[in-house]
C-alpha cells in the first residue's frame, strides 16, 4: 500500500514558474559539458568506452529535462505562525520545518541565468549544517520582500543556541 | 563594570581561590602569568636546549674527560681565532632579544572579565582581540599541560558557539585559574546585581577568615614544593566542587576492556588474522606492509589508555564538570543547556558487560581535544548502567528524572512494542533486524530516539535546542508508506535520525515536533541559568542535590562550593 507523505498544511506557496528555465538550462549546460568530455574522451583519447558514458549521459539528461516541470513544481514554502516549511521532491520527498528563531542568517545568490529572468535563490542558515533549507527561484523583489519579512521574524524570537 | 556581585544570599563563604580571583573580575585589564611565554613556547625550549645539548655532547664530554679533538667545528674556529669574546656577546644579545620580546609579549598580552564578556588582546605587531560573551558561554575548559602543571599553571578556555571560537587565557596561577572559572560562570550564570547587599553582608562577615588566609601563607611559602606535589597528585576533580552522589568514576580495568573489546580490536585482530595466514602461505610482503601499523596500534591503545585514565564526572551547580587525563589533564564545565543532543550505545561487544558509552553534541568546541585525542564530546567513555543514569541525569537535568527512568530504560535495553511508538512490520524489509526496536516517544520536551539491535543507541534530544526538522520519504520508503525523520542538531557525533517509521506517524511526529520545538524554545531560560524568575519559589538545591536521581535544577540560586 503505496502512501506519500503528504503535510495538511493547505496551500503551498511555489516558485516561479520561470524557473523550469533555469533548471533546463542548467541541465543542458550540464548534459553538453559532459557530453563534450565523453566524446573527446571516445574520439582523441580512445576510450574504447566513451560512447557508453555518452549514452548515459544523455539518457539521464533526457529523464532530467522530462522531469524538469514536475520538480520545479515539488518546491514549495509556507510561512507558519511560529516556522518556515519547506518542501520539495518527486521521488524523494523532503519536508523540513525552521522555527524563525533558529534562522541565524539568510542569503541571496543569483546565478546567471536566474538574473536573466530576475530570479533569485534564498538559503537560510541554522546552527545545524544538515538544516540545508534553500528556496530557488523566487522573482527578485519577492526574494528580497521574503527575506526582510523573515528577518524581522527572527528577530522577534530570537531565542539561543 | 560592576564588581562581581553575584553572591547567592544564603551560600557559605568564598573558596580561597576564588577570593585570590575575585579582583580578576573588576572589570579592568589585568596580565596573564609571568612564565606564560615560557609555558606557551615550552616545547621548544625544551627541543632547542636537547639540540644544542646533544650537539654539544661529545664537547661537554671532552670537557671533563679529554679525548682527541675533532677539526673543522664552528666551536673549534671561533676558539682557535680568538673570537670567543664576540661569540659570548652575540648569544648574549640574542638571548636579551628572546627575553625582551618575551618580556613584551607578556606585558601586551591582557585579560579582562566585565559583567557581561571576557576579552582577551594580545600580539606585539598584529593586535588581536577577541571577546566572548557571558550568556553565550557554551563552555569552559580548564587546562594543565604537563609542563604548565609543574610550573603550578594552568590555561583557562572559555568557547562559545562555532569553529575556533574560544577565548583562552593562557597561563594562570593554577588555583586562580579555578577561581577564575568559577567567577566567570556565576557572571554567566546571570546571578547578580539583585544579591549584591548580600554579598557585602558576607564580604564584612569574612575579615576573621582573611586573617586566618594570611597566617596560613606564610606555611604555604614555605612549602611551595609541597604544594605543588600537592597540586600535581590532587584528585582532578576537587572533591568539594561537586556532591559526592553525584560524581561518576571508570575503573581502570573496566577501561581496558571496553578498550580491547572496540571496533578497533575487531580490526587488529582481523589484521592479525590475515598476517598469519599470509606468513603461512608464504605472502611475507604482508609483513612489511603492515607490522609497522600494527605497532602503532598498541601507542593508539596506550595514549587512549592514560588520556581516558582518571575520567571523572560530577555534576556542580554550574552544570556538568568532566575532568581526564593523567599527566597533562583537561577539566571542562558545560553550563546546563548547552548540550543540543544526548546518545546512549552499545556495541555488540559490551553487551556482556553491560557497559556503554554516552556521546553528546554541544555547540562550543574547546581547542583542548578530549580523552584520546576527539572532542570532548565524549561524556561517559564505559559505563554501567548506574553510571548511565547518573551521567544522563547531570547532561539533561530537567528530563532524566525518576518518572522518566522507565522510558530511558526501555530505550536503552527493550527489545521493542513497548512504550515506544514503534514501526510496522513491513519496516522488516528496510531495518531487518532492528525494525521491533526502531521506535520514537515525545516525553515532555524531549525526543528519545531508539535504534540499533547489534549496535544498541538511544539518541535523546531536547526540543529546545532542535535546529530544525526535517521528514523524507525515497522511493523504498514510499512503496512501504515508511518515512524517516530528522532532527537537526547542531554538528556533533549524535546524528538524531529515525528511519523506517510509518508514514502517517512520521507526519503526526513532524506536526507535533514543529510545535512543540517552538513552544520549548521559548519557554528556555538557560542562557543564563542562574537568574530567577522573580514569581519562582527558590528551592534550596543542595536538599535536592544529595539524590542522585534528582535533577538539578536549573533555575537554583548557585551555591558556592566550599
Amino acid at each position: 500500500m503505496p502512501e506519500r507523505i503528504d503535510l495538511t498544511v493547505g496551500e503551498w506557496r511555489r516558485v516561479s514558474p520561470k524557473y523550469v528555465l533555469v533548471v533546463i538550462a542548467s541541465t543542458v549546460i550540464t548534459g553538453l559539458l559532459l557530453s563534450g568530455a565523453s566524446v573527446f574522451l571516445w574520439l582523441v583519447g580512445g576510450w574504447a568506452f566513451g560512447w557508453v558514458a555518452l549514452a548515459v549521459v544523455v539518457i539521464i539528461s533526457i529523464v532530467a529535462l522530462i522531469i524538469a516541470p514536475r520538480r520545479a513544481r515539488s518546491i514549495g514554502y509556507r510561512l507558519r505562525d511560529d516556522d518556515l516549511l519547506f518542501r520539495r521532491g518527486i521521488m524523494f520527498q523532503r519536508f523540513v520545518s525552521v522555527p524563525y528563531g533558529r534562522m541565524q542568517l539568510i542569503d541571496i545568490n543569483r546565478g546567471p541565468v536566474s538574473r536573466m529572468l530576475g530570479l533569485a535563490d534564498l538559503k537560510f542558515v541554522t546552527a545545524a549544517a544538515s538544516t540545508g533549507v534553500m528556496v530557488p527561484g523566487l522573482p527578485e523583489p519577492e526574494a528580497a520582500e521574503l527575506r526582510d519579512r523573515l528577518v524581522e521574524l527572527a528577530e522577534s524570537r530570537l531565542a539561543g543556541l | 563594570m560592576t564588581r562581581p556581585d553575584g553572591r547567592a544570599p544564603a551560600g557559605p563563604p568564598l573558596t580561597r581561590a576564588e577570593r585570590a580571583a575575585e579582583r580578576y573580575t573588576d572589570g579592568e585589564w589585568h596580565r596573564l602569568h609571568p612564565a606564560t611565554p615560557l609555558l606557551r613556547g615550552g616545547i621548544v625550549f625544551i627541543a632547542i636546549f636537547g639540540f644544542v645539548l646533544s650537539n654539544l655532547r661529545e664537547r661537554l664530554i671532552g670537557f671533563f674527560v679529554g679525548t682527541p679533538q675533532y677539526a673543522g667545528d664552528p666551536l673549534d674556529a671561533i676558539y682557535d681565532h680568538g673570537w670567543e669574546g664576540w661569540a659570548l656577546l652575540g648569544v648574549a644579545v640574542i638571548l636579551l632579544l628572546c627575553f625582551g620580546a618575551f618580556y613584551l609579549s607578556w606585558r601586551m598580552h591582557s585579560f579582562r572579565i566585565t559583567g557581561d564578556a571576557v576579552e582577551v588582546r594580545s600580539g606585539i605587531l598584529f593586535r588581536t582581540q577577541r571577546k566572548a560573551r557571558l550568556d553565550r558561554i557554551q563552555g569552559i575548559n580548564l587546562v594543565r599541560p604537563v609542563l604548565a602543571r609543574i610550573f603550578g599553571a594552568a590555561k583557562l578556555d572559555v568557547s562559545v558557539a562555532g569553529h575556533d571560537a574560544n577565548v583562552q587565557l593562557a597561563y594562570l596561577g593554577s588555583s586562580l585559574a579555578d577561581g577564575l572559572r568559577g567567577d566567570v560562570l556565576r557572571l554567566a550564570s546571570g546571578v547578580r546585581a539583585a544579591e549584591a547587599e548580600a554579598a557585602a553582608e558576607q564580604s564584612s562577615a569574612a575579615p576573621g577568615e582573611v586573617s586566618g588566609q594570611a597566617a596560613s601563607r606564610t606555611a604555604v611559602v614555605g612549602d611551595l614544593v609541597g604544594r605543588r606535589v600537592n597540586e600535581f597528585l590532587a584528585p582532578e576533580l576537587d572533591p568539594n566542587a561537586a556532591p559526592p552522589e553525584s560524581v561518576v568514576k571508570i575503573p581502570p580495568l573496566r577501561l581496558l576492556g571496553s578498550l580491547l573489546l572496540s571496533g578497533f580490536t575487531v580490526f587488529v585482530v582481523i589484521v592479525v588474522a590475515v598476517l598469519i595466514w599470509g606468513a603461512t602461505s608464504g605472502a611475507m610482503w604482508l609483513l612489511i606492509v603492515v607490522l609497522p601499523g600494527l605497532i602503532g596500534s598498541a601507542s593508539f591503545y596506550i595514549n587512549r589508555f592514560t588520556k581516558s585514565l582518571r575520567y571523572s564526572i560530577a555534576g556542580t551547580a554550574d552544570g556538568v564538570r568532566v575532568g581526564f587525563g593523567l599527566l597533562s589533564t583537561s577539566n571542562e564545565t558545560l553550563p546546563p543547556g548547552r548540550i543540543h543532543a544526548v546518545e546512549v550505545l552499545q556495541p555488540l561487544l559490551w553487551r556482556p558487560f553491560g557497559w556503554w558509552q554516552i556521546r553528546i553534541d554541544t555547540a562550543g568546541h574547546s581547542r583542548e581535544k578530549g580523552a584520546a585525542g576527539q572532542p570532548n564530546t565524549t561524556m561517559l567513555p564505559v559505563g554501567d548502567a548506574t553510571d548511565v543514569s547518573r551521567v544522563l541525569s547531570l547532561v539533561l537535568p530537567g528530563f532524566v528524572t525518576e518518572e522518566h527512568r522507565e522510558v530511558i530504560e526501555a530505550g536503552m535495553v527493550s527489545r521493542g512494542r513497548d512504550l515506544f511508538t514503534g514501526s510496522p512490520r513491513r519496516a522488516a524489509w528496510i531495518r531487518p533486524l532492528s525494525w521491533q526496536r526502531t521506535g520514537y516517544r515525545l516525553v515532555d520536551d524531549a525526543i528519545l530516539l531508539r535504534r540499533g539491535l547489534i549496535w544498541r543507541s538511544l539518541a535523546i534530544v531536547p526540543l529546545a535546542r532542535l535546529q530544525s526538522l526535517e521528514l523524507q520519504q525515497g522511493p523504498l520508503d514510499a512503496a512501504l508508506a515508511l518515512a524517516e525523520a530528522r532532527f537537526h542538531t547542531v554538528s556533533g557525533p549524535v546524528r538524531p535520525r529515525l528511519a523506517a517509521i510509518d508514514a502517517p506517524n512520521g507526519v503526526r511526529l513532524f506536526e507535533e515536533v514543529s510545535a512543540r520545538a517552538v513552544a520549548a524554545a521559548d519557554a528556555d531560560r538557560s542562557h543564563r541559568w542562574g537568574r530567577i524568575a522573580p514569581d519562582e519559589p527558590r528551592t534550596a538545591p543542595a536538599a535536592s542535590r544529595t539524590s542522585v536521581d534528582a535533577p538539578i535544577p536549573l533555575d537554583a540560586p548557585r551555591t558556592e562550593e566550599s
